[in-house]
């Protein structure tokens, strides 16, 4: 009994002195190591794989907007910027980009605006019906935006607000807003509440406190907070199109139905297109990386371990 | 007296805080809620007359509606269970705080953020006929038939996992870290091999953070839509459910069937995800810590 533990223990223990002979010890860390090997380059091969592939998949959309004519050959006869050019005008870029611009600023906005005060009275203060409050909330970041976005963009036709620049912002602020007061709670959270009673004994008032207390210390996630709904309204597909006209297409909504009518417009204008939205997306996704991990940009909540 | 002087103006206070909850509600109820009871109201009321239930009847009767169901589900499970599956051990390599862990993390939040219209319109260049996928295969003369990964099943599965696999992954790999490794330290000196410790250590605990992940990830698939139609092939094999809703509602403008369609698609996620953590307390029941303490 005792000799087998000793055993096992130079076996996965490197580290473990053992009493056995080298040679012994040899041959049984190459037989248990040998599948354990086998099992990290499997891993790994197919990790590499998987991002191989990503990585190419978006470099052929970079080859192929600065390519002339590609057909069958490991890269384009030559390469021209003149697919930008031709993209800027088949697909109105200019009017484009401000819809983009101004739907994004504007559910950035009133996002921040309405879910930071939201996420602070969640945060600090108990009232009655706290936790309806809180489900209703969560809502939306649990339901798809597929399954909400058709009785919403009903709702919306009904009353005229489908196909406007307001339709489009408030049907984004429905995933938007929610998202920013679970990321806010837990940050307003973890603020000492007992600065307030410290501000106040120094003799500020509400106003004084929240201006030179509380908004310098709610700052850096109202920052992260606005980043990552930044992130997500740009690439909104669904609701925007579900929701959006003729003339309030976001730039990922224009790149659906470039894609859709293919053969309609160059491949290679759909593809510059699609390089300009990635470089949009791709800079906010550096800046936004810089202040908060990757995996609340993708996931609705920073998950806590506990599960439930 | 006097300690009910002093209290009660703080709990008023306290009240006045609470209503700036208020405006944030109310757009959520008037955006969300309010559009919900009314789908839910309009999918009784069908188009042509009828009996309240005759969307619901229709949808389970015409066969260009509920044949979508099952459609939505032979994609929307595999992407699940491959994301899930996969995730798992690539999570657990990359356990450690290392370069390799943030190389990989940043390298795959890159095709979740481009989202999935991006990913379809490079998917349909790259592994198209003449792609460079589609050119790799022909050099290594493995398989000699031309390689069909656009325009049909496989198509869009492969961009399912191509957003998804990152999506669970990054979620895996936050409950894997959450775990203390001195767990597995400790089974290890008490004899435990990799396979061991993952088996009675890791797996258990994260047994919850698993479920969530696969919750998550197959309401995300079982709602595709754009890459079903760009990648897909929206008239027959990828019909999904969203394509049905989406053409009720836009195409033939009745907006009761499309209801309709968006509850029962509501409806079956939900039933798939209390039928997915029912499953875990049946064979799982223990600390839902991830043992951070």
């Amino acid at each position: 009994m005792h000799s087998k533990s000793k055993l096992v223990d130079a076996q996965w223990d490197r580290s473990t002195p053992s009493n056995k002979p080298v040679q012994r010890k040899e041959v049984m860390k190459e037989q248990s190591k040998l599948p354990g090997k086998i099992w990290k380059w499997v891993v790994w091969g197919s990790v590499i794989f998987f991002l191989l592939n990503v990585v190419l998949l978006i470099a052929t959309v970079a080859v192929n907007s600065v390519g002339t004519r590609w057909f069958g050959t490991l890269l384009p006869e030559g390469f021209t910027l003149h697919w930008y050019v031709q993209a800027w005008s088949d697909f109105q870029l200019a009017s484009v980009l401000r819809v983009t611009v101004e739907v994004v600023g504007a559910v950035v906005l009133l996002s921040v605006l309405l879910g930071v005060p939201a996420a602070y009275a969640l945060a600090r203060v108990d009232f009655p019906g706290k936790r309806f409050a809180m489900l209703i909330f969560l809502l939306p970041l649990m339901v798809p935006p597929v399954t909400y976005g058709i009785p919403m963009a009903t709702v919306m036709y009904k009353v005229g607000l489908a196909g406007t620049l307001p339709g489009v912002i408030m049907a984004n602020l429905v995933p938007s807003l929610p998202f920013v007061i679970l990321v806010m709670t837990p940050f307003i959270e973890q603020i000492d509440p007992n600065l307030e009673a410290a501000a106040r004994i120094f003799g500020a008032n509400t106003w004084k406190y929240f201006r030179y207390v509380l908004v310098p210390l709610l700052v850096p996630g109202m920052l992260a907070a606005g980043l990552l709904v930044l992130v997500r309204t740009i690439g909104m597909f669904e609701l925007t199109f579900f929701t959006a006209g003729p003339d309030t297409q976001t730039l990922v909504v224009a790149l659906y139905y470039a894609v859709f009518s293919t053969g309609v417009r160059a491949p290679q204008s759909i593809d510059a297109m699609a390089m300009i939205y990635m470089a949009i997306t791709l800079v906010w996704v550096l800046i936004a990386l810089q202040f908060v991990s990757p995996t609340q940009l993708v996931s609705r909540v920073k998950e806590q371990p506990q599960g439930e | 007296m006097s300690a009910f002087a002093i209290r009660a103006p703080r709990v008023a206070g306290r009240d006045l805080k609470g209503w700036l909850v208020a405006p944030a509600l109310l757009c959520i109820v008037a955006l969300f809620i309010y559009p919900f009871a009314y789908g839910l109201a309009l999918s009784f009321q069908p188009l042509n007359g009828g009996s309240a239930w005759a969307n619901y009847i229709q949808f389970f009767t015409d066969a260009t509606l509920w044949p979508t169901l099952f459609v939505t589900l032979k994609l929307a499970v595999p992407a699940t269970l491959i994301n899930v599956v996969a995730s798992v051990p690539v999570a657990f390599a990359l356990r450690r705080k290392s370069r390799y862990q943030k190389l990989v993390t940043t390298l795959l939040v890159i095709p979740v953020t481009l989202g999935t219209v991006l990913i379809a319109d490079g998917m349909l260049t790259y592994f198209g006929p003449n792609g460079w996928f589609s050119q790799a295969v022909g050099a290594t003369h493995l398989y000699s038939e031309e390689v069909r990964l656009t325009h049909n099943y496989w198509g869009v599965l492969i961009s399912l996992v191509v957003s998804g696999f990152p999506f669970a992954f990054l979620l895996i790999l936050s409950y894997v870290t959450g775990i203390d490794p001195t767990l597995a330290r400790a089974a290890a000196t008490l004899g435990a091999g990799p396979w061991e410790q993952f088996r009675r250590i890791y797996l258990p605990l994260l047994v919850p953070g698993l479920t969530m992940a696969a919750c998550l990830s197959f309401v995300q698939a079982f709602s595709v839509f754009p890459s079903a139609v760009l990648l897909g092939v929206p008239a027959g094999a990828t019909r999904v459910i969203s394509i049905a809703a989406y053409e009720a509602a836009f195409e033939s403008y009745d907006y009761g069937l499309a209801s309709t369609i968006a509850i029962m698609m509501g409806f079956i996620q939900l039933l798939i995800v209390a039928a997915m953590l029912t499953a875990r307390r049946a064979f799982y029941s223990g600390p839902v810590s991830g043992g951070k303490g």
